[in-house]
């Protein structure tokens, strides 16, 4: 697509307002495609986690937006981001999730090689190609290296274009959620533990986002799971100590009240988190042996203050959210309009007790997995959502719930829970990160950046 | 009793027939007090509660998935799911009659449906069964799912 800026920014303003936005926002390939052009490329995408590849050579697969790319430790250990194709005719280098390169990739196609930072080693009957004009070619580059990468504390972030913020301006106060979550390691350090529950949606990936930060779902949509258990739970007596999943899945049936108490935060750059007071995650029983940890590395008064913080869902625009007290991760991949995997990874908190990893695991089975009977209700919303917006009677989706005329003049703001503000938040930084560059941008023409 | 080779296949044939008929109440009474049924993430995996499981349920969460099949506001069972198990003939890999410890061995094609969409899931069940009060029970049944780290859809019912 090559509309100018005025006009990407015309076909834009037609589609959202404050408080609503149009459904080709969901629906419309066309649509889809600028946001893959645009967005995808002007906003700080999560690639992967820094203990996936802890040995030089070893090499994680994964997307930006629909391109396929791929991180790996260089022999200085530096993590480098690369487009995962030949430079030669396209062929993917690496096919699996993960894997160790050696010294270098090798195209099994024909055999071109590269360094681990993408440059170009070798080509098989090099003489067929003197006076070719390759040298001057776009192959002779090598492996395209994603142009900014960022590893904060483990997690590495990519931007494939020079338009918009650097790293810090782009997450600023948000990172905090990232900091709690890494911190409640004594030895302030994460790993990332097993192959991420992979879960498939045939809906747009916006509608999955804004889910995370929906407060007025879980007593309704997850009325059936929840409240099943609470059902349970009562008819068993509902005393004692709770087994471990009847502590995680029983807050879902919280009343509005709880969540409207628990607060919400928003960030510029359209990042956001439920959870400022409290959260569903803040009664979970104590793991022994685990605070006299953290004090060990902390001290009390520290150890007490990375505690305390209960955020519930932090999500990092555009497509990625986390849960602090759980150490998980979700990413939301866009492959169409109207299809996104999920992908649910979980960490381990390095030093401390394995029961809180197996808490970590049971919640990520209880509710992200595609059997799980949370996950079924969300899908269920989602899918009928997406079928139920090719209606035309109304072309519009309203999230005014607690609209404030004046929230767009202070993105860094926290509100009553039940708001609806966090996904304002992010549509206004869709709609800026989409009209970001001009579309002049080195990556979009083909050259290496 | 003693139970025979053959009462550990019907058993475990018995067992994929009550998913289909949807007698779930009866089905969970299959497993032992302790009973659990597991669906690994990913091929051979051995650790069951340190790394993500597809489901790894105790009776209470079974119980709570069955309760909730026949709920008034199951959005996700608004219509039903149907589902369909083809089973190799079962291989009993253990016969400890000592350790009151029975294995078994299935081969399976699963198919469910809902709407118009159909998903085919194929695999391998392991159960462990043990006498209770002259009965066989499930102390653990294994679903090992040939593309269990696929990005699956909704599975809704017990494979």
């Amino acid at each position: 697509m090559n509309l100018t800026k005025s006009e990407l920014n015309d076909k834009l303003r037609e589609l959202i307002r404050e408080g609503e936005v149009h459904r080709d926002l969901y629906c419309s390939p066309e649509i889809f495609a600028l946001e893959m052009e645009h967005l995808f490329r002007n906003a700080w995408i999560y690639v992967g986690h820094d203990s996936q590849i802890p040995n030089k050579g070893d090499y994680a697969a994964t997307e930006i937006g629909t391109q396929p790319i791929l991180m790996v430790r260089h022999k200085d250990d530096s993590i480098r981001v690369l487009f995962n194709r030949c430079p030669h005719k396209g062929t993917q280098v690496v096919i699996d999730r993960q894997g160790n390169a050696g010294k270098f990739f090798r195209c099994p196609y024909h055999a071109w090689s590269f360094k681990t930072d993408g440059s170009l080693l070798a080509v098989p009957l090099k003489k067929g190609y003197e006076n070719s004009g390759l040298q001057e070619s776009c192959a002779a580059k090598g492996m395209t290296p994603v142009a900014h990468v960022k590893n904060y504390r483990g997690f590495v972030f990519a931007k494939i274009n020079d338009a918009g913020p650097d790293f810090e301006s782009f997450f600023g106060d948000s990172l905090s959620s990232l900091d709690n979550m890494i911190d409640r390691s004594p030895e302030g350090r994460l790993e990332v533990v097993g192959s991420p529950l992979r879960y498939m949606h045939h809906c747009n990936w916006k509608m999955l986002v804004e889910n995370q930060t929906d407060t007025c779902h879980p007593m309704v949509a997850h009325e059936s799971s929840a409240g099943t258990v609470r059902e349970i739970w009562e008819q068993e007596g509902g005393e004692g100590p709770k087994p471990m999943a009847v502590e995680c899945i029983l807050p879902f049936t919280s009343p509005y009240e709880f969540f409207e108490n628990m607060g919400i935060r928003t960030w510029e750059n359209g990042h956001g988190h439920t959870g400022v007071h409290h959260s569903i995650h803040s009664d979970y029983s104590a793991i022994e042996g685990y605070f006299e940890q953290m004090v060990a590395a902390y001290g009390e008064t520290r150890a007490k203050a990375i505690l305390d913080e209960n955020r519930h869902n932090t999500v990092y625009f555009p497509n990625m959210m986390i849960k602090g007290p759980i150490q998980s991760l979700r990413l939301f991949k866009p492959i169409a309009a109207d299809k996104t995997l999920v992908e649910s990874w979980i960490f381990r908190l390095v030093g401390a007790p394995d029961k809180l990893l197996q808490r970590t695991a049971m919640y990520n089975r209880l509710i992200n997995a595609p059997t799980s009977i949370v996950g079924h209700d969300d899908l269920e919303m989602y899918e009928r959502a997406q079928a139920g917006l090719a209606s035309d009677g109304n072309q519009w989706v309203n999230m005014q719930r607690l609209y404030d005329p004046s929230e767009s003049e202070t993105p860094n703001a926290t509100y009553n829970g039940t708001t609806e503000a966090q996904m304002r938040n992010q549509f206004r930084a869709w709609e800026k990160f989409m009209t970001l560059d001009s579309g002049g941008n080195a990556a979009t023409k083909g050259t290496a950046a | 009793m003693t139970p025979t080779a053959q009462d550990l296949i019907d058993f475990v044939i018995a067992e994929a027939r009550m998913i289909d008929e949807r007698r779930f109440p009866e089905w969970l009474d299959l497993f032992t007090e302790d009973g659990i049924y597991w669906m690994p993430l990913e091929p051979d995996q051995e650790e069951e509660h340190l790394t993500t499981s597809l489901m790894y349920e105790d009776r209470l969460l079974l119980r709570t998935r069955v309760q909730r099949l026949e709920g008034q506001r199951t959005f996700s069972q608004k219509p039903k799911s149907r589902c369909h198990h083809l089973l190799q003939m079962p291989s009993v890999d253990e016969m400890n009659h000592e350790e009151n410890l029975y294995r078994t061995y299935t081969p399976f094609h699963y198919v469910e449906t809902r709407f118009d969409e159909q998903t085919l899931l194929a695999g391998w069940a392991r159960h462990s069964l043990t006498l209770v009060e002259e009965k066989l029970r499930i102390k653990c049944k294994r679903v090992d799912l040939v593309n269990c780290d696929a990005p699956h859809r909704n599975i809704q019912l017990f494979v």
